[in-house]
């Protein structure tokens, strides 16, 4: 891992209708052609092949433990002990349902297209994200991964808010401004931001779905009122909070304190070596470099291209610990400095970045 | 005007799979399904200029390998976001083992 601190002129501009948003088009940085390792055609169509069979057995364990969390949490409701199974109950609903959207709205995690689009529509309902809104913001962020008024899905802009990183741990932030683009959406208007990725036809559909789930919302909170009881709450809607520790934890690691404006993964994405559990949580989203240079890879396959493909790559992070002992000096660095940050060393066999298509000009370096 | 061109021998295409022709400053995709039928559509995905050939043929199916988005390779229509336009498709035939397309 190398620090570097580069000689760009002025702050970043991360609107998507802005001045970034010009230079990146003016520069060759939206939707530019990225480096990705060779693999043979055949071992390729092997990685990609789509099976029902994994997400059936992942996605029935994590149903049935929806049920039972769910269960504990009603039944032992008004005594402590419904804090572990509400724990358990808000980190599905809050974070196991990150992955979920992301992986059916790749449309991999299943062969069967209903079965991805079904688990898409409740896990973008339980994560608060339109699922119109976010298949095409998403869309984006695969087209210019962290490119600075390109990508609408940057979890960390330069200079960092360290406040609105913190309070998404609790989902604070991010759920805020999901209400309210719901109540926008609801009303009938699109954002101009929105309109630049999403595609004309394609929005009433976010308005209708924005009104489905104002009405869900209202029912819940009327449920609550009925009963006089937060427990309809606890189910739906509130464990976007209590629950989304584990998606914020290991979405920061994605691409926190690396290269922006390059058109290479291995400088933008991390790979981080975790826990089983949060490899189920995650849906093995822990392979980000992976997954960012080859999409149509499952979920499943993700470990088996990782093994194939490491030698063209920097080496993985190898925990979740050690990804924040370098993210969270890099985010302190970059209060100061907000051209900072960290280059991913690569190893000897591996293909060398094209320096010339990267703007990382180093004017001061330090090996870390 | 059309013309019949020679793309490739019908063997060098394995069964559900797609493989990228040039000819004359433009690009297509050559697929071949699990019924063993040939057919053939641009090369290029209509979403971000993506080859096909580096996708994902599944039945009927062709997955770009970009963002996921899904056409029926032997209509050209879109199934699939992010694609909204649909593909051009060209006739093809298989004669004397060869894989004639038919570019307009």
């Amino acid at each position: 891992m190398t620090a570097i601190t580069s000689s760009a002129a002025s702050p970043r501009d991360y609107s998507l209708t802005g001045r970034d948003t010009r230079l990146a088009v003016e520069n060759g940085l939206a939707a530019a052609e990225w480096y990705h390792t060779d693999i043979p055609r055949k071992q390729m169509k092997e990685l990609m092949q789509r099976s029902d069979q994994p997400a059936i057995r992942d996605t029935v364990i994590w149903l049935a433990a929806f049920v039972v969390s769910a269960a504990g949490g009603i039944w032992f409701w008004g005594s402590w002990w419904c804090v572990p199974f509400f724990f358990v109950y808000g980190t599905l609903y809050g974070s196991s349902t990150d992955s979920r959207w992301h992986e059916c709205g790749h449309g991999t995690a299943f062969r069967t297209q209903w079965m991805n689009d079904a688990i898409y529509q409740l896990a973008c309902f339980m994560i608060m994200r339109n699922p119109v809104t976010w298949r095409w913001s998403h869309t984006r962020h695969h087209t210019d991964t962290i490119i600075v008024g390109r990508d609408p899905e940057i979890a960390v802009m330069r200079p960092p808010d360290l406040l609105r990183v913190v309070l998404n741990f609790f989902g604070i932030f991010d759920a805020w401004h999901a209400m309210v683009d719901m109540l926008r959406n609801a009303a009938g208007v699109i954002s101009a931001a929105e309109k630049t990725f999403i595609p004309e036809q394609e929005q009433p559909k976010a308005i209708r779905v924005a009104r489905i789930w104002l009405a869900i919302y209202f029912a819940t909170i009327a449920l609550a009122f009925y009963l006089h009881s937060w427990l309809p709450l606890m189910l739906v809607g509130l464990p976007r909070l209590y629950g989304a520790w584990h998606h914020v934890m290991t979405g920061l690691l994605q691409h926190g304190g690396l290269a922006d404006n390059v058109i290479d993964h291995r400088l933008n994405s991390r790979t981080v070596l975790m826990n089983p559990i949060s490899r189920f949580i995650y849906w093995n989203m822990n392979y980000h470099v992976e997954h960012h240079m080859f999409p149509m890879v499952p979920y499943h396959a993700l470990p088996k291209l990782h093994e194939m493909i490491k030698h063209d790559l920097p080496a993985p992070t190898p925990s979740i610990l050690a990804g924040y002992r370098e993210m969270i000096p890099a985010f302190l660095r970059q209060l100061r400095n907000e051209d900072y940050f960290l280059k991913r060393a690569l190893p000897p066999t591996a293909k060398p970045y094209r320096e010339d298509l990267h703007n990382d000009k180093p004017v001061a370096v330090a090996a870390e | 005007m059309s013309d019949w061109v020679e793309a490739c021998a019908a063997g060098d295409i394995d069964e559900e799979d797609v493989m990228r022709f040039d000819h004359a400053g433009r690009t297509f995709a050559i697929y071949r399904s699990p019924d063993d039928q040939y057919f053939a559509t641009d090369g290029l995905c209509t979403h971000e200029k993506v080859h096909l050939a580096d996708g994902l043929v599944m039945d009927d199916i062709i997955e770009c390998p970009k963002h996921n988005g899904r056409f029926n390779y032997k209509t050209g229509d879109a199934r699939g976001a992010p694609v909204c336009v649909n593909l051009r498709t060209y006739p093809v035939k298989v004669d004397a083992g060869k894989i004639l397309i038919q570019i307009g």
